[in-house]
C-alpha cells in the first residue's frame, strides 16, 4: 500500500515541475498565435511564414524585451473557419485565455475576423490581420479608436483597395484585348462569389466599367461554395464577353478555370481569384486553367530586396511558392521591430511603436495608415498581377504603371482561341 | 436564351439524376434517408484520385477498383454502424450523418483541404442547339441512361430484383415466407453505394474534389427525391431534370442572383410538397414497384 503510494505522491511531484519548468521557460518566450484554417493551405502558409520568422530570429538570439533576449514562441490556433465560421472566435479565445498568447496573427474569412476582431479587442491584445479584406474591419479603428486601436493589417489589402489596384490592371488587361483583338469596345462581365467582402467589390466595379470605356455585359453571383459554374458560364459566352472579372476566394475560383478551359469560352478570366494564387491550381483545374490571371502578393519577381530571398527559401523548404498567407513572416518581423522599439510587451506601447514602423517586408514596404491597414501607394504596397502560361504562375504586372516595373515580369498572353472570334 | 436554358437544364438534370437515383433505391427499398450517399460519391472521387495519381494505373482500372471500394466502404458500414439500430428510423438517419462527417475528417486528415482534380473521360466540346457542351457531360446524360437501363433490369428481370421489390412492397410478408430481409437490405445498400460511386467516377471530372464536395449536391438531391416523391425511381429522374430546369432558368434569368438557385430548387419542393405531399411520384403510386 505504501509503495503504491509513494509512486502516486512521486508522479505529482513529477507532473507539477513538469508544469512549473514548461511556465518558467515560457517566460523567457514572446508568445505569438497564429490564427488560420490549418487543415488549409491558407493556415498551412500562416504557420510556414511565421515559423521562417521565427527560425531567423531566434537563430539571431531572439527578441530583445527591455534589455533582455527572448525567443519567440508561436502556438498554434486552428480556426476551422472555412468549416465553420463560429469556431474562429472561440479558438482565438482559446489561445488568449489559456495559452497566454502575446500577440495575434492570422485569420482568412472576413466573417470570422469580424468575430476575431471582437475578441481580440476584449483583451486588449495586439492582433494582425493575414489574410481577410473587408473594409469594416479597418474602418472599426477609425470609428472606435480607443477600442479597435490594437487591430492592424498587413495582407491583403483592404477590398476598396484591392479594388482600385484590380482597376488599374483591368485597363492594362484591356489594352492588351483591344490591341491584339483590334475590338472597339471590351466587354466585361463581372463574377463575384456572394460574400461580404465582394459587395463594394461589385457595387464599384458595375459603376467603374463604363466609365473606364468598356461595356458591362452582365453580374453573375454564383454561391461561395459552388463547385459548378457552367450554367453561369453559358450565359457569359452568350453575352460576348471579352474579360470575366472575378472576385472569388472559395473552390468556385478552381471550378471556373477548369470549366472555362474545358469549354473553350473566349474571354480572359482576371480579377481576384485566390485559388488561382496557389501552385496547387494548375493540378487542381487539371490543367485547363490556363490563361487564368489574379492579383497576387508573391511571385519570382523582385518587390523588394526581401522578395525573391523569402520565394526562393520558401520553395526550397516546402516546395511550392507562397501565398500571401504567409505574409505572417513579415508579421512577425514587424512586431519584433515594435516591441523592440516599446522596449515592452505592453499592448499600448506596442500600438504606438507599430504606428510609426517603417520596414521592408517580403511583399510590400510595410507601413500603417490612420485605419491601421497597410498603407497601399505605388512603391508603398500593392499587388502583383499573374497569370497562368503553360503550367507556369508569371507576374505581368506591373509593368510601366506608375513608372514601376517589377524585375522580372513577363508580357501578358491572350488565349490564342479568343482570336478566331 | 431559351436554347441554353434547354441544354443547360438537360445537362445539369442528368448530374443530379446520376446523383439521385442510388439515394432513392435505398430509400425505396430500405426506408433508409441515406445522408450518407454524399459521402460515398466524394469517397470514390477521392478513390479514383489516389488511383490515378499516387498509385499510377489506368482509368480503365482506377474506376472499377473505386467502384468496387465504394461498394465495400458502404457495406462496412452497414454493418458496423446501421444495422445494429436499424429498427430506429431516426437513430440510422443521424448515424448517416455522423459517418458522412466522420469520412469528411478522415479525407481532411490525409489530403488536407486542397482542391484536387479528376481528369475527364473525354476532353473537347460538342454543339448542341448552339450552346457547347463538353463530352463528358455528354457521357454523364448516356452513364445516366445506361444506369437507368441497368437499375430497371435488375429489379424487373432479376431474383435479387424481385427480392428487392418485395422487400420494399412490405418488409414483415417478404420475411415471413422465408426472404433473407437482411440480405437483401445489404445488396441494396450495395447497389446504391455502387451507384454512388459510379456518381463519383463521371461527375467529379465535372467537379471540384475536396472534403467538403458531398454537401452541395446533398442539398439538390434531396430536393430532387422529394420533388420526385421518396421513394421513386421515376420521380428521381423527372424530379432531377425539373430542378436541373429551376436553376438553369434562375441562372440565364437572374444572373446576379444565380447564388440563389440551391434556394430555389428548395422553394420548388416545398410547393411540390404543399401541392402533393407525396411528392410528384411518391409511395401512393408506387404501391406496385
Amino acid at each position: 500500500m505504501f509503495a503504491s503510494w509513494s509512486r502516486v505522491v512521486r508522479g505529482a511531484l513529477a507532473f507539477a515541475l513538469a508544469v512549473f519548468a514548461s511556465q518558467a521557460l515560457a517566460a523567457g518566450t514572446v508568445k505569438f498565435g497564429i490564427a488560420g484554417p490549418m487543415a488549409f493551405i491558407q493556415g498551412e502558409d500562416h504557420w510556414a511564414g511565421a515559423e521562417m520568422a521565427r527560425d531567423e530570429i531566434n537563430a539571431a538570439g531572439g527578441i530583445t524585451v527591455g534589455g533582455k533576449k527572448r525567443k519567440v514562441e508561436l502556438v498554434k490556433i486552428d480556426t476551422n473557419e472555412i468549416l465553420n465560421v463560429a469556431d474562429a472566435a472561440t479558438a482565438l479565445e482559446r489561445g488568449i485565455t489559456r495559452d497566454k498568447v502575446d500577440f495575434v496573427l492570422g485569420s482568412f474569412r472576413s466573417e470570422a475576423a469580424l468575430a476575431m476582431q471582437e475578441v481580440a479587442m476584449d483583451y486588449k491584445k495586439v492582433f494582425i490581420v493575414v489574410g481577410a479584406s473587408l473594409d469594416q474591419l479597418s474602418a472599426n479603428v477609425e470609428k472606435d479608436y480607443e477600442r479597435y486601436k490594437y487591430w492592424f493589417r498587413i495582407s491583403p489589402l483592404r477590398s476598396s483597395d484591392l479594388v482600385k489596384s484590380s482597376f488599374a490592371m483591368l485597363g492594362s488587361v484591356a489594352g492588351e484585348i483591344k490591341k491584339e483583338l483590334g475590338v472597339p469596345v471590351v466587354k466585361v462581365a463581372l463574377v463575384a462569389e456572394k460574400a461580404a467582402w465582394t459587395e463594394g467589390f461589385v457595387k464599384a466595379a458595375s459603376g467603374a466599367i463604363p466609365k473606364m470605356g468598356m461595356e458591362l455585359a452582365g453580374v453573375w453571383q454564383p454561391s461561395a461554395t459552388a463547385s459548378d459554374v457552367s450554367a453561369d458560364l453559358t450565359a457569359i459566352k452568350g453575352s460576348g464577353a471579352h474579360i470575366v472579372f472575378t472576385a472569388i476566394s472559395g473552390p468556385m475560383g478552381v471550378a471556373l478555370g477548369r470549366q472555362m478551359g474545358e469549354m473553350r469560352i473566349p474571354a480572359i478570366p482576371f480579377g481576384i481569384n485566390v485559388e488561382a494564387q496557389k501552385e496547387g491550381f494548375w493540378k487542381a483545374t487539371d490543367g485547363k486553367g490556363n490563361y487564368v490571371s489574379t492579383l497576387n502578393f508573391y511571385a519570382d519577381v523582385e518587390i523588394t530586396p526581401k522578395t525573391l530571398p523569402f520565394v526562393q527559401a520558401f520553395r526550397k523548404k516546402h516546395n511550392r511558392l507562397p501565398t500571401y498567407t504567409a505574409t505572417t513572416y513579415d508579421a512577425v518581423h514587424v512586431l519584433k521591430m515594435a516591441v523592440e522599439t516599446a522596449g515592452s510587451l505592453d499592448a499600448d506601447k506596442v500600438v504606438a511603436a507599430l504606428e510609426k514602423v517603417e520596414m521592408v517586408g517580403t511583399a510590400s514596404l510595410v507601413s500603417f495608415d490612420k485605419q491601421h491597414d497597410v498603407t497601399f501607394a505605388p512603391g508603398k504596397t500593392m499587388p502583383l498581377g499573374v497569370q497562368w502560361q503553360d503550367g507556369e504562375l508569371v507576374a505581368f504586372w506591373p509593368n510601366g504603371w506608375n513608372g514601376i516595373t517589377f524585375k522580372g515580369v513577363k508580357p501578358f498572353k491572350v488565349p490564342p482561341h479568343m482570336k478566331g472570334q | 436564351m431559351l436554347a441554353s436554358i434547354l441544354v443547360t437544364g438537360l445537362v445539369n438534370g442528368g448530374v443530379y439524376a446520376l446523383l439521385a437515383l442510388g439515394f432513392s433505391l435505398v430509400f425505396g427499398v430500405a426506408r433508409i434517408v441515406n445522408i450518407a450517399h454524399g459521402a460515398f460519391y466524394m469517397l470514390a472521387a477521392y478513390l479514383i484520385y489516389v488511383l490515378l495519381d499516387v498509385v499510377g494505373v489506368g482509368v480503365a482500372v482506377a474506376v472499377p477498383a473505386a467502384v468496387l471500394g465504394t461498394v465495400l466502404l458502404g457495406l462496412l458500414s452497414y454493418w458496423i454502424a446501421i444495422e445494429p439500430i436499424r429498427e430506429h428510423e431516426g437513430a440510422v438517419l443521424i448515424t448517416t450523418i455522423a459517418l458522412t462527417l466522420v469520412f469528411q475528417e478522415v479525407l481532411l486528415g490525409f489530403f488536407g483541404g486542397h482542391f484536387l482534380a479528376n481528369p475527364s473521360w473525354v476532353d473537347g466540346t460538342f454543339p448542341l442547339l448552339g450552346v457547347d457542351v463538353t463530352y463528358q457531360q455528354l457521357f454523364t446524360l448516356v452513364v445516366v441512361a445506361v444506369v437507368l437501363g441497368g437499375t430497371w433490369a435488375v429489379l424487373e428481370r432479376t431474383r435479387l430484383g424481385i427480392a428487392i421489390r418485395a422487400t420494399a412492397n412490405d418488409r414483415v410478408t417478404a420475411n415471413l415466407v422465408g426472404m433473407n430481409v437482411r440480405r437483401v437490405e445489404m445488396a441494396t445498400l450495395a447497389v446504391s453505394a455502387g451507384l454512388a460511386g459510379i456518381a463519383g467516377a463521371v461527375v467529379a471530372p465535372l467537379r471540384v474534389v475536396d472534403p467538403l464536395m458531398w454537401q452541395a449536391p446533398l442539398v439538390t438531391i434531396l430536393a430532387v427525391v422529394v420533388v420526385g416523391g421518396l421513394g421513386s425511381l421515376k420521380g428521381s429522374i423527372l424530379g432531377a431534370f425539373l430542378i436541373g430546369y429551376v436553376e438553369a432558368a434562375t441562372v440565364f434569368l437572374v444572373p446576379s442572383g444565380s447564388f440563389i438557385k440551391g434556394a430555389v430548387a428548395l422553394t420548388v419542393m416545398v410547393t411540390v410538397l404543399l401541392v402533393r405531399p407525396e411528392g410528384l411520384f411518391g409511395v401512393a403510386f408506387e404501391e406496385e414497384r
